[in-house]
Formats: structure tokens, C-alpha cells, sequence
């Protein structure tokens, strides 16, 4: 149904740090096997080994250059749906197949409605839809919703599939409604923000921006004057006690 | 009705089934050996995770661990043996039964064992397995073996091993935990890839932590890095220079480490013109003498509580003048000319950062210190209350290896740290066990034996001097790579990328069979392919080729297989018995030895077999002694397996240290145990023994940690390894140059062998700028793929299907190029057309690309038009060989290690025509299409979950960064 | 944006349609006779093969055509859901009309009053599902509706005029009236691209990335180094250069010529007077054709400035 809950009694999300994400693609690709055989099944690949390779993948990650007053910065920047709580996406949904949940906020598509319209793709500002050709449908990140509530994985293994993946830690996964959660207190502690404020989404996943550079010291080295023969002189002299 | 109206939020299926089966296994996308498990649905892989029982990963994974599933079911897997019916490189070959590929290569190797073994070049590129393959070897008795190091990163394990006992790559790593500055050098991606990436994370969620990257380019670790340096390529030893200089000039020095740990006391015979001039001064009993500072007597290097001068000659009994070593090394770098400012504009570092790191790196050595609350016991029997480090770490890699200057680079970067007293101290640089191991560690290359006799050691070894060179009565090379010889006497990884020419020339003599596994030699491994091709299909004035048999092991169709005449199709990393052994290049970490086994998760769903079952048949068929029993059965019937089980060297060691014994309890040594794949597997095919606390640190000096080292059979001896800023290995052979000694090198090579094996670290320049060719050109791996490995891939071939050329905008305006544009690279060897990008985070005089992706047409599984060919392109054409331009032409490598200096490429960029844009050169005929490949992949509609109608449970929150942090225990 | 064909076509076509059926609508609550007999049957008949057609073919490049059915249930807030369940209303009092012009009885006022107000409400609605989209900034605007409107109501005007004119019922004043309603959609017209001129753009790779309170922001590297869904549906812009040449084509294949046309139309008779009648309406088609065209191509999806467009 399209149209939004009014509220959800929790809003799981994503919190992504700029300042440890390396760019190594873990996440866009555990996102991808995971999927291919998940709720969205499969993530259609076309033209997989040709001129032309095209896939259906819900979790991207782009590179940025950003001129500082300073110099200037690489940012290695991952991005998938935001799980908006005025998603777009939804209420534009003509069939009702885009819905977001009332227990968790998990914005989804119901592929079984889906008539491949493509509208909620061109409504969310962030690029997190895909339709899939091959299936006529759209698919997107599901917050892995077969994952996180689901028994049959032990315990550690119940998180999105692109959090447990990543190997510098730059993922995190958790309700961002409750302001007493870990994913909250790391928002509130680094500055975590949201993309496009403008656009108006309320996106629920946070971006946190790199860390300022730790100050270590700004005097250099005193150097003894006098060069190398005074030096050798020093340490002649030099008793360690 | 309500549904129809659709007002009812539609039920998800929150628990459907996940997988079957799960079974675990060491992944091999790289050089991690990451363990995964394997989640299989109905015996097809439904997903690959990280294991979090695992001590490399700890449960996390990278793009291609998670990519696996794609690798295993590419069309680019070769399903059959072939032989070649066409001309070398056509690509014609007729399938084959096992059985006939075996016959022809027992064939050609018989042949050969009896006639001369050394006509047997058997190399191997990106395997695990040197242990093995190097024994193999060594049985059949040819001295040309080696795997794919010389053209890897040599410089940096003969650097370290040689002044440490220890090195970088993966044999060391920072204490991730404690350290609270981390200078990274020249590293884009590295083996121990996801542990560097899990202490990245860790030590950024640090507010007091600080990491510098000095590297060319701004990508991937050096994006997240506190602070990068853009340094020019080949500099990196001229950076560290100027620390040291900045160093010794405000006395920032751990004296008492250097005392304790190093032989920079040690007193150097100063006689020029003897036979001893460089080397220690030794007592009666061969001790190494130092001058006490208190009583100005000489006493013995190790004795307890020494307090030594580090400066001052002296006179020895014996009338000859010495100095210890600390002062030619403090002379050397003192020098004006290593000073901050005078190195600035050759680094392409400003002088001011370079002061304000070394003022950075002295504050947190000297003022931040880290201290641990346990107890030491060293070899001087002193008990220690705590363990106090100098926290600050470093790590190197190909950027620093891959350059002619990059042993001694490495050395200085090690030079630093003894200064610093940061090795193996808490926040320091700590070694992986084995190591740290003698200086060097024991074992000569092999010489040759008798035909039909095996070798009496393993073909690769550490040479400690002139005498172990293997070389002829005339000096020259007697290893067709020329390895170990007076061109390259540290060649501790062979030379892997000399093989194809010498071999065609006939340099030292010809070659019968070159048998390569996994080493893409006719593409992406070799330096000027289009020579390479041609050396691989010259014909003598018989008609027969120069190299006669080619003979070729691999997962995959690569460029290298049109050129086989055999090809012996090996398995995935999912469908084998592997072992990651602490014999090879093991998976232990700082806090403890480890090792892994992958199991076979599938079975072949075509005709190929693993490689290394492979070896053992042949190794069967050919009677080699350590394959046949007395009576001519196979040793091994099992394959590789049964090898793994029950193959023994001395002490008791195999090829796995965990479960040993009858009854399994012994770890290092034992007698084979039948059930210890078993155990392995059990545990998560891995193995790992923790090291006490009080062994974790010191080790060189830790005497309870070298007992435990000797019993485990990692080192000999339970004795104190001394660090080594002066190698008197290395002056050995500066002697033999001078003209001392019975073994020295032939004439041309005198000058060369004395500048370049100097005992101290040296600062050794590129060549001259060339006004022609003023850019530097260098490659990086991402990190989502594995050297040529990526392509064959589905998934991670959309990440990255071509390569463009990374400019800076400065540079690119100055050659009248705007981002998006075609430019020809040119260098004194060759031409390559290219599209360039733009960016910011580059040294303006470098440029770059992203390694291996340009692709041959037809190879790899890939349609004839797949962008790898027709618009990725290689730097490696552009590479010569051989440099050098006084007339004699030497291999385009490090002296001292013949490690490929890829990085040393100069080129200039020169704007394509409108014509001329669109497409790559140089353009090789493509391969013929194999298979045609599927249009469309949909694999996971056949293994999603069926509904398990299990009721949603509570979700459970995960931190990245912080959360680690904590449960390592690093807040403290 | 990316110009799918389809859409193209079924909403020049549709608009075109919707736009006739109201200008006879206009012209029956007029009084005026031949919106009572034979042309007005014709130009109903049209208007239902082109809004028909428009609507099957939108249909048949849906992912799923047969569940389209679903695509009438979330009106509540969906303009997409709106413009199914308006068009299909239009129907009923269009159908009603016609069948009712086809037996000769009056005509009741409400039916062509329903049949326009639907028919203008579905344009709207059809305007309204890309004018809702913050994520296009030349969508986002007001001139968008009010842009389909007109061009449905002049292309609906050129139509109803060559209809008259073929069967010899059009006046100066038609020809007139159509010049005006042409000359409002061009000025209409002109005016969105003021505005387009002068667009700040709502977002951009700073505030997509929030890097750019850091400084300016630059892409190093697309996640993937060949196209993508996102880029073949939302990454395409046209150049500036070929813009203007379109805009250029636009205004006389909308504006200046049928307008032109239209006029000489009106102050000819005969043959000449069906020839011109039938040119401006090709020449109107092209111009819709374009002008849609360019609709879709000048418009820039947030998602592009991810990929540093």
C-alpha cells in the first residue's frame, strides 16, 4: 500500500562511515550473492561476459574527490536505499507494490504487484532502485529483512549482509528510531547526516563524515647545530644508564 | 477485498531456509586465505561469508570472497586436457583423456631426468604451494625452480630477512591494537588484505591515532589515511633517509634498543684493502666485540647489560683500527645531502611535512610510550615487569618492491624502525610466526646433483655468502633464470620473468620443458609481451620451437594457454585439498602460528584435477624418490591429501602443524595422525596456537619464545637473533668485488656487485630524468580484483570492465589533454593508446592505472568485444626487459634480488587524433571463441529459500568500527 | 532522463486526444452545430483511437501489463494511480456522447461538460506524475501542468480545426482561435525555458555526498565502469548545443508554423484549405513530438550528480 505509515515503531537503517570506507567493493558484492538468491531473486546479470554488462545491484560504491581549503581528499562513498521515512518511492507506487513496513520502516516491493513502471525509481533522488528487465519488476535493498529476523542463521550472521562484510568496519546496522540505540550514539558522536536534506525523504540510513586529522605535534625537531663531527663527538660522551 | 485494493501491508517471509549445508574452507580469490564458509543448497553454492571463528578475517569479507560463486561457475574454467594441434598461440588444441596427457608429460620429464634435470624449468606464478612445488623439485633434481616472488615483491622478504629476521608482506604486521602511528609506504593492496583492512578500522576509531600514507596515488587506504604523502615513485628510501637524517640530528635515537637488540655497536674492522676490511671484529671464540662506554675495554657483543659506544674507533689487539657500526650508518645520513630540504623536490614532498613527520614520529616513539602489564623474561636472563613499546608501526609493499633501488629502499624503512625500537614491541612492527628466524634464515640454494638423483637441499636458499652462489668455475650463472649467481645473488624467489628469454636464448643453456602453473606469462606477468610471445614461438633453424615443450597447469583459459602444448586443467579453490602451511607462507598472526587446509566443498562437474594430485602422479610415474616407495608404488595414492597426512621432514614436521600425534595432541611436530584433516576440518580448516602473553613481544631476545620457536622447529637453536643494521653478509660479497677471496665475480660485474652490496643501508638513485620520458607510469591492484584473476568473474567484471590511465589535471593540461580524452603512453621501449581521467590525488609527475585489467581478445571466458580488449590496455608493454645503456644490457631489476622493477617505467603522453581515439593498442589477434557465453545470468532463481514459516525475531544491532575496537581490547 | 518512445507516444498522443475532445466540448456547450453532428462524432472517434492507443501502448511497455488493473487502486496518493482512474472515467461520458451523436439524439450538456473536465483533469494528472518528481528539478515546476494543458488544448485545436476544415465547416474564427491557443502553448513554452534558464538546481554532488561542506566535490570513480539501469533510464541529458537546435525545431513545428499554417488555412477554401489543414497538423506532430522529446531530455535526475554530471 502506498500510502507511508504515519509512523514506525522502529527505524532500521545503515549508518555508513566515510571516514574507514577503503572502497573495497565487499559490501556491493555480498549484497549481490546474497540477493541473487534472496528475497529478490535473482539479481539478473545481462550480457555477464560481453561488450556490454549490465546487473541489477542494490548496494553501489562510488569514488569522490573533495578540493578542501586545505588540498584535497579521496572518499570512497557506498550507496544503497536509505529506507526513507517520506519515502517517495512509495507514494508514487500506482499499484500499491511499494510499501514501506509499519513494524521497522523497511521500505520494500512487492513483486508479485509490481507492474514495472518504473516511476518509484525515477521519484527517489538517491539511485536506489533497479529494475530488473528481465523479471519486469524493481528491485532494491531490502535492509535484508530475510536476514535479520531470521532463525535459520546463527546469531551473528541475523545483519544486513553488507555490514557483516565489511572489513574496516565502516557499516553499521541498528534502529535509528531509538534514540538509545548504538547506531543513534554513533550518529550523535561523529555527526552522522543525511544525503540530499533538500529532497525532503527524511532518509533514515546516516553518512558519517571523515574524522578531522588526529594532532600529533606542529614543532619540528630540535637539531643539534654543527654537523657530523660534533655529532659523533656527542655520542662518544653518550653512557647509557 | 482489502488485499485487492492492496491497503494491506503484503507478508514477508522473514525466515526462509538459508542453506543446506555449510562447510568451511580457506577462500583463494588472493593471497589471504580468508576462511569462509560455503552455504550450499541442494550441493550448489548458495553464498560465501566470512567464518568469524577465523583469526585472518574474523568473519568479514572482501568483494572477491563474496564473488566466489561467479569465479566457480565462470565459462572461462578449462574443462579438459588439451594438447595443441595448431601453431603456438593460435589456440587449436584437441581434448584429451588424463590419461594420455599424463603419458606425454612422464614422457617429456623422463626424458629429461635421465638426460639433464636442469632442462626442466618448472615455475609457479600465483600459488600457495612453494613448500611443495619446491620439493617436488628438488626431487626430480632440477635447481630451475621457483615461484613468481622475483617478479612479486622479493626486495621486500630478502630486506627484511636480511636486516630483521623478519619482513612486511605477510610475515609481519602492525600491532594494530596499540600502535598510535601507522606510516604506511606504497601500498595499494596487500596479501593480508582483510587484516589491514580490519586495523585500518580499528586505528581510525582512535582519536589519538595517526596514519600517514606515503604512496603516489590517493586511493583505497591511502583515502582514509590521516594524512597522505604524494611521493614521487622509486623516492621512498630518500623519505626515510631524510627522517633518519632529521633523526640523528636531534638525537631522537632508542639507544638502549640499538644496544641491546642491534649490531649497531658491533665493531667494524676498518683496513681497506684486506681481505676483512668490513667485517666484525671478533674475539678468540668468533664473538663480535663492541666498546664498553664505561670502561672504554672491548668486550663481547651480547654481554648482559652492555652499555656500549656507538661511535669512536679503536685500536684492536691486534693493531687494526675498527668502528662500530653505528658510525658509518650516522656518517652516511647525517650527510647535508639527506637533509629535508635537499631531498624535498626529488621526493616530491615539501621539506616542512617532511620535518613535521619526523617531529611526529619521534613525539609518539619518545613521549607516547605504550606499556603493557606482563612480564618478560629475555636471553640474558633479566626479567622484565612489563613490556614498554615505541608505538609507532609501519607497513610496505609492491610500491617500495617493485623498483631496482627497492631492497635497500626496504632496508632503510627497517633501518628506521631499529633506530626507532619499534620492532616487536608493543605499537610497533611485530612478526607472524615463524618468524623472527636467524639472519639470515639457514638453507643454501640447492646445487646441482647427478641426473636421476634428487637435490640434497630445496632448490631456493639464503645465501650468506660468495661460496653458496650458484655459479660455475667461470663465475657464471648455472640456473636458467640466472638466480643466485653473481647478476643477481639474492634471488632468494628466483626470477621467474627471465625464465621465457633466457630459455630462448639459450642463456646459459637451452631448456627441454618449461612447465608453468597459474603464472600468466604470456600477458599480464611478463614485461614486453610482444618479445615474450615472440620467445615463446621462435623456432631454431630445425623448425623445432627454442623452448621444444611448453607445458602449462591453470584453472582458467588465460593468455598463456594458446602458447602450451599441454595443458593440464587444475581445479577451483572450492573443488581441492589444499594446505596453507607454515612451511609456505602461513596464516599465523602477530599472537599466534596458524595454518589452514581448504577441503573440497564441490565436486568437478568437468575433467580437471588438482594440480598438486597432479604432481604426485607424475611424481609417481617418474619414481621420484620421495613420491615411490622401495618397491615403486605411489608413496602418495591418496593425491594430495594423503601427502598433506603423512608427508614428513626433518623433526617431525609436515606439511600441517595442528593435531599431530597418534592421538592428536601434538602441535609443530609429531607423527602424522590419520584423523587430522578431519580435526582441521572440524575446526574450521584452520589451526591456530596462541602465544602466551609473555611471548608476544621481543621475541628476537625472548627467551621463553625461542625455546617454544625451537621446539616447534621454526628456528634451530633457541638464540638471540640480532637485529642487523650493518650485513656483513653483504660486505662479503663487496670483498669478493674488491678481489678478495677465491670466489669472485667476473670483471663486468665487479663494479656493479661492490656499489650495490654495501652493508649499510644505502640511498640508491633511479636512473637520470629523461627529458623524453618525464612521467613515471605505475599500476595498482584494486582490491576487487587479483592480478589478471577479476575478469572471468560476472559479478566483478561490472566493477570494472576497462582501465583508463589516472592524470593529474596539471599534467594532463601540460600534454594538452582534458579528462576523457585518448593519449598514445610512450616509453623508450614501446607505444600504448589509452583513455586518461583526470584527479587530484596524484603525484603531478606520475601516472597510473589500475593493474591487469587490459585483457587479449578471447581470453578469459569473455566475448571478442568485451571492453577488457578492445578499450582496457596493459602498462606492460611498455616496460623493457632490459635497461642499462653503457652497452651491456641487464635485466630490468633490483641488483641485488632480480626483483622486476616494474615501477622504475618512465613515459611521456602525446595526445591522440580524432581517428586515433575509441580504442587501445597495441591490439594482439584475438583468441577463437570457446563456448558462447549465456546472455543472461539468473543462477540464484534456483537456490532462493523456501519458507520456513518461522516467526520474525527480535533484530540484534551491529557497530563496525567501534564495536571491534572494543572486543580486541584496545581501549586501554 | 531517458526518452522512451512509448511514453512519448502515448502522452503527445493522449494529450492530442484529451485536448480534441475538449475543444469539441467547448464548441457543443457553445451551441455551435457542427459540434452536434458528424465532425464531432469523427473528432470523438479520433480522440478515442489516440488517447486508446496511447494508453495500450503504455501499457504494453510495462514490466507486467496484465496486472496494470492494480494500477487503479492507489489514487489516494499516486498521480500515476489518478491518471488511470481519471482516464478511464473519461470514457463514460465520451462514450455516452458519442453514441448518442451517432444516433442523432440531443445531447444532454453534462456529457461533453464530464467529458472535458475528465479529460483536462487527465492531462493534469498525466502532468502531475512528473511535476510530483522533487528529484527532476525541470519537472518540479507549475509550468509543467500548466504547459500539458496547453499543448493538449492547441494540438487539440489544430486537430478539431483540420477536422472542420475537411469537412467544410471551419471559419477565420476557428483558424483564430487555434492561432491562440498555439501562441499560448508557445509562449507557454518559452517561458518554461526562462525559467529552466534560470533553475538552481535543488541538490547537487555536495549535498548528494554531504562532502561538500568539506570543500568541492568531483567524481574519481563510477562504482561500475559501463552503463547501468540508473544511466540508461535517468543519466541521460542532451547537450546544450543539440537542445537549442531542438528548441529551435520545437518552435516552429509547434508554434510558428501550424500557427501560420493555421491562419492560411483559415483564409483559404477548398482543397488548398484541407492541404494547409493537414500540414499543420503534421507539422504539429513533429513539433509535440520534439517538444516531448526534449521534455524527457532536458531534464536532469538527481541521481546524475552521484555520478559527477
Amino acid at each position: 500500500m502506498t500510502m507511508l505509515p504515519s509512523s514506525t515503531a522502529k527505524k532500521l537503517g545503515l549508518v555508513i562511515d566515510l571516514d574507514t570506507c577503503v572502497g573495497c567493493q565487499a559490501c556491493a558484492t555480498s549484497c549481490k550473492e546474497w540477493n541473487d538468491a534472496g528475497h529478490s531473486a535473482p539479481l539478473t546479470d545481462t550480457d555477464p561476459y560481453g561488450a556490454a554488462p549490465d546487473g541489477v545491484w542494490f548496494n553501489r560504491v562510488h569514488s569522490y574527490e573533495v578540493q578542501t581549503p586545505g588540498g584535497s581528499k579521496t572518499v570512497n562513498f557506498p550507496k544503497s536505499c536509505l529506507h526513507c521515512d517520506n519515502a517517495p518511492c512509495v507514494t508514487v507506487c500506482p499499484t500499491g507494490a511499494s510499501f514501506k513496513r509499519a513494524a521497522d520502516g523497511i521500505v520494500l516491493v512487492d513483486a508479485d504487484k509490481c507492474i514495472g513502471c518504473k516511476l518509484c525509481s525515477w521519484a527517489c533522488p538517491y539511485g536506489a532502485r533497479e529494475y530488473d528487465a528481465h523479471d519486469g519488476v524493481m528491485k532494491k535493498c531490502t535492509l535484508c529483512v530475510d536476514r535479520i529476523y531470521n532463525e535459520n542463521l546463527e546469531e551473528a550472521a541475523r545483519v544486513p549482509a553488507c555490514v557483516a562484510a565489511c572489513p574496516t568496519g565502516a557499516r553499521s546496522f541498528g534502529d535509528l528510531g531509538d534514540p538509545h540505540s548504538g547506531v543513534s550514539a554513533l550518529v550523535r558522536a561523529r555527526g552522522g547526516y543525511d544525503l540530499m536534506p533538500e529532497q525532503g525523504c527524511a532518509p533514515v540510513n546516516k553518512y558519517l563524515p571523515p574524522r578531522a586529522t588526529p594532532q600529533i605535534t606542529q614543532a619540528p625537531l630540535t637539531r643539534h647545530g654543527g654537523g657530523i663531527e660534533s655529532a659523533l663527538l656527542r655520542w662518544l660522551d653518550k653512557i647509557l644508564t | 477485498m482489502s488485499d485487492l485494493l492492496n491497503q494491506a501491508e503484503p507478508a514477508v517471509d522473514t525466515a526462509p531456509s538459508a542453506a543446506d549445508e555449510i562447510k568451511t574452507t580457506t577462500c583463494y580469490m588472493c593471497a589471504c586465505r580468508c576462511g569462509i564458509r560455503v552455504h550450499l543448497t541442494n550441493g550448489a553454492v548458495r553464498y560465501i561469508d566470512g567464518n568469524p571463528d577465523h583469526p585472518v578475517n574474523r568473519g568479514v569479507i572482501c568483494a572477491k570472497g563474496a564473488s566466489g560463486i561467479m569465479q566457480q561457475y565462470s565459462p572461462a574454467r578449462l574443462t579438459k586436457p588439451l594438447l595443441r594441434v595448431g601453431p603456438r598461440g593460435a589456440g587449436e588444441f584437441r581434448e584429451i583423456e588424463w590419461a594420455e596427457a599424463l603419458d606425454i608429460a612422464a614422457g617429456w620429464l623422463g626424458n629429461i631426468r635421465q638426460r639433464a634435470p636442469r632442462e626442466l624449468a618448472f615455475f609457479t606464478g600465483r600459488d600457495q604451494s612453494q613448500s611443495f612445488t619446491g620439493w617436488w623439485a628438488q626431487q626430480f633434481g632440477t635447481v630451475n625452480y621457483a615461484a613468481h616472488g622475483g617478479f612479486c615483491s622479493v626486495n621486500m622478504a630478502a630486506a627484511g630477512l636480511y636486516s630483521i629476521g623478519g619482513s612486511f608482506w605477510e610475515f609481519g604486521e602492525p600491532d594494530w591494537a596499540h600502535t598510535r602511528y601507522f606510516l604506511l609506504f606504497g601500498v595499494a593492496e596487500d596479501h593480508a588484505s582483510n587484516p589491514i583492512k580490519i586495523g585500518i578500522g580499528q586505528l581510525k576509531a582512535r582519536p589519538d591515532t595517526k596514519f600517514v600514507s606515503v604512496n603516489p596515488v590517493r586511493t583505497g587506504y591511502s583515502a582514509v589515511a590521516d594524512e597522505w604523502l604524494g611521493i614521487r615513485p622509486g623516492t621512498d628510501g630518500l623519505f626515510v633517509a631524510a627522517l633518519i637524517n632529521e633523526l640523528l640530528a636531534a638525537d631522537k635515537v632508542d639507544w638502549a634498543s640499538l644496544a641491546r637488540y642491534t649490531n649497531a655497536p658491533w665493531l667494524v674492522i676498518d683496513a681497506p684493502g684486506t681481505a676483512e676490511h668490513g667485517l666484525f671484529a671478533r674475539d678468540t671464540d668468533g664473538q663480535p666485540l663492541c666498546v664498553d662506554a664505561r670502561s672504554g675495554e672491548l668486550v663481547p657483543a651480547r654481554t648482559v647489560d652492555l652499555a656500549p659506544r656507538f661511535v669512536g674507533a679503536v685500536e684492536l689487539p691486534d693493531g687494526r683500527r675498527a668502528a662500530p657500526a653505528f658510525e658509518g650508518f650516522a656518517t652516511r645520513f647525517l650527510d647535508p645531502g639527506f637533509e629535508p630540504a635537499a631531498v624535498a623536490s626529488a621526493c616530491g614532498i615539501d621539506a616542512d611535512s617532511i620535518r613535521r613527520v619526523a617531529a611526529e614520529i619521534a613525539a609518539v616513539a619518545f613521549e607516547r610510550t605504550v606499556t603493557l602489564d606482563v612480564p618478560w623474561v629475555d636471553v640474558w636472563g633479566r626479567r622484565h615487569a612489563q613490556m614498554t613499546g615505541r608505538p609507532v608501526s609501519m607497513h610496505a609493499m609492491r610500491g617500495i618492491s617493485a623498483h631496482a633501488n627497492g631492497f635497500h629502499t626496504c632496508r632503510l624503512i627497517h633501518a628506521l624502525q631499529m633506530l626507532l625500537g619499534t620492532i616487536d614491541v608493543p605499537g610497533g612492527f611485530r612478526y607472524k610466526p615463524p618468524f623472527p628466524r636467524p639472519i639470515p634464515p639457514a638453507g643454501s640454494p640447492a646445487t646441482e646433483s647427478e641426473a636421476g638423483q634428487p637435490l640434497t637441499r630445496m632448490p631456493l636458499g639464503f645465501p650468506r655468502g660468495p661460496e653458496y652462489l650458484l655459479v660455475d668455475a667461470h663465475g657464471n650463472p648455472t640456473r636458467i633464470d640466472h638466480a643466485f649467481s653473481w647478476e643477481y645473488p639474492l634471488a632468494l624467489h628466483g626470477m621467474l620473468h627471465t625464465v621465457i628469454h633466457n630459455a630462448w636464448l639459450s642463456d646459459p643453456y637451452p631448456i627441454d620443458t618449461l612447465f608453468l602453473y597459474m603464472a600468466n606469462m604470456a600477458w599480464n606477468s611478463s614485461m614486453d609481451i610482444a618479445a615474450t610471445l615472440h620467445q615463446l614461438t621462435d623456432r631454431r633453424a630445425d623448425g623445432e620451437y627454442r623452448i621444444p615443450h611448453i607445458i602449462y597447469s591453470d584453472a582458467y583459459y588465460s593468455e598463456t594457454v594458446p602458447y602450451a602444448d599441454l595443458i593440464l586443467p587444475d581445479t577451483t579453490y572450492l573443488e581441492r585439498w589444499d594446505c596453507i602451511s607454515l612451511l609456505d607462507r602461513p596464516i599465523s598472526d602477530a599472537n599466534g602460528a596458524a595454518d589452514a587446509i581448504r577441503q573440497p566443498v564441490l565436486v568437478p562437474d568437468r575433467d580437471v584435477r588438482a594440480f598438486q594430485d597432479v604432481l604426485l602422479e607424475l611424481g609417481a610415474r617418474l619414481a621420484l624418490p620421495g613420491m615411490t616407495q622401495a618397491d615403486g608404488t605411489p608413496r602418495y595414492p591418496g593425491g594430495y591429501a594423503d601427502y598433506l597426512l603423512h608427508h614428513v621432514r626433518t623433526n617431525d614436521v609436515g606439511p600441517l602443524a595442528g593435531w599431530r600425534g597418534s592421538d592428536g595432541s601434538a602441535s609443530f611436530r609429531g607423527a602424522p595422525n590419520e584423523d587430522q584433516l578431519e580435526r582441521y576440518i572440524e575446526h574450521g580448516c584452520f589451526f591456530r596456537a596462541e602465544l602466551p602473553h609473555t611471548q608476544r613481544y621481543f621475541r628476537y631476545a625472548n627467551q621463553p619464545y625461542l625455546e617454544h620457536a625451537a621446539q616447534a622447529g621454526w628456528i634451530g637453536a633457541a638464540q638471540t637473533i640480532t637485529l642487523e643494521l650493518y650485513s656483513e653478509t653483504l660486505q662479503k660479497f663487496r670483498l669478493a668485488a674488491d678481489g678478495h677471496g677465491d670466489l669472485q665475480p667476473p670483471a663486468a660485474l665487479r663494479d656493479r656487485i661492490a656499489t650495490h652490496f654495501d652493508p649499510l643501508p644505502r640511498w640508491q638513485p633511479l636512473a637520470a630524468a629523461d627529458a623524453d620520458y618525464p612521467l613515471h607510469a605505475l599500476t595498482q591492484r584494486p582490491m576487487h580484483m587479483y592480478h589478471s584473476w577479476g575478469s572471468q568473474n560476472a559479478w566483478l567484471r561490472q566493477l570494472t570492465t576497462s582501465n583508463a590511465l589516472y592524470v593529474h589535471p596539471d599534467t594532463a593540461r601540460a600534454a594538452g589533454l582534458a579528462d576523457g580524452d585518448w593519449t598514445w603512453i610512450l616509453s623508450s621501449s614501446g607505444r600504448v593508446k589509452a583513455q586518461i581521467k583526470t584527479m587530484h590525488g596524484v603525484n603531478r609527475d606520475t601516472v597510473w592505472t589500475w593493474n591487469a585489467i587490459g585483457k587479449r581478445s578471447g581470453s578469459w571466458g569473455l566475448d571478442q568485444d568485451a571492453p577488457e580488449s578492445s578499450v582496457g590496455f596493459l602498462l606492460n608493454h611498455l616496460i623493457p626487459t632490459h635497461v642499462g645503456s653503457t652497452g651491456r644490457a641487464e635485466v630490468n631489476a633490483d641488483p641485488l634480488t632480480g626483483q622486476a622493477a616494474w615501477f622504475d617505467l618512465k613515459v611521456r603522453l602525446e595526445r591522440c587524433t580524432a581517428l586515433e581515439a575509441g580504442a587501445s593498442a597495441p591490439v594482439f589477434a584475438p583468441f577463437p571463441a570457446r563456448t558462447a557465453t549465456p546472455a543472461v545470468l539468473r543462477r540464484g532463481l534456483a537456490l532462493k529459500g523456501t519458507p520456513t514459516g518461522r516467526s520474525a525475531i527480535t533484530h540484534r544491532e551491529y557497530l563496525g568500527g567501534s564495536a571491534q575496537a572494543e572486543e580486541d581490547g584496545t581501549t586501554q | 532522463m531517458n526518452p522512451a518512445y512509448s511514453i512519448i507516444f502515448f502522452t503527445t498522443a493522449a494529450g492530442a486526444g484529451y485536448g480534441l475532445l475538449t475543444l469539441v466540448a467547448l464548441y457543443a456547450l457553445a451551441g455551435d452545430a457542427a459540434a452536434s453532428a458528424s465532425p464531432a462524432l469523427f473528432a470523438l472517434g479520433l480522440a478515442g483511437v489516440l488517447v486508446t492507443s496511447g494508453l495500450l501502448s503504455s501499457t504494453a511497455h510495462l514490466g507486467h501489463p496484465g496486472r496494470a488493473w492494480r494500477a487503479l487502486s492507489q489514487w489516494r496518493s499516486s498521480w500515476l494511480s489518478r491518471e488511470g482512474v481519471l482516464a478511464l472515467a473519461c470514457y463514460v461520458p465520451a462514450l455516452i456522447w458519442a453514441w448518442q451523436l451517432s444516433r442523432g439524439t440531443d445531447t444532454a450538456p453534462a456529457l461533453p461538460l464530464c467529458s472535458a473536465v475528465l479529460a483536462l483533469a487527465t492531462v493534469y494528472a498525466t502532468a502531475m506524475i512528473y511535476a510530483s518528481l522533487k528529484s527532476v528539478d525541470a519537472w518540479h515546476l507549475t509550468a509543467v501542468p500548466v504547459n500539458y494543458l496547453l499543448l493538449a488544448l492547441a494540438s487539440g485545436a489544430v486537430l478539431w480545426l483540420a477536422i472542420r476544415t475537411w469537412m467544410s465547416v471551419a471559419t477565420l474564427t476557428d483558424a483564430t482561435l487555434t492561432a491562440a491557443l498555439i501562441a499560448a502553448a508557445g509562449v507557454g513554452k518559452w517561458s518554461y525555458w526562462q525559467t529552466l534558464a534560470r533553475l538552481t538546481p535543488r541538490s547537487t554532488l555536495g549535498s548528494a555526498t554531504g562532502l561538500g561542506t568539506l570543500g568541492t566535490v568531483s567524481s574519481l570513480a563510477w562504482p561500475h565502469t559501463e552503463q547501468n539501469y540508473l544511466l540508461k533510464e535517468m543519466g541521460f541529458v542532451v547537450a546544450r548545443r543539440h537542445a537549442d537546435k531542438l528548441r529551435r525545431s520545437v518552435v516552429m513545428c509547434v508554434g510558428v508554423l501550424p500557427v501560420g499554417v493555421a491562419m492560411l488555412s483559415g483564409l483559404s477554401t477548398g482543397l488548398v484549405a484541407s492541404l494547409l489543414a493537414g500540414l499543420a497538423v503534421v507539422t504539429l506532430a513533429i513539433g509535440l513530438v520534439l517538444e516531448r522529446w526534449l521534455f524527457f531530455a532536458e531534464a536532469k535526475h538527481s541521481v546524475s550528480l552521484f555520478y559527477g554530471r
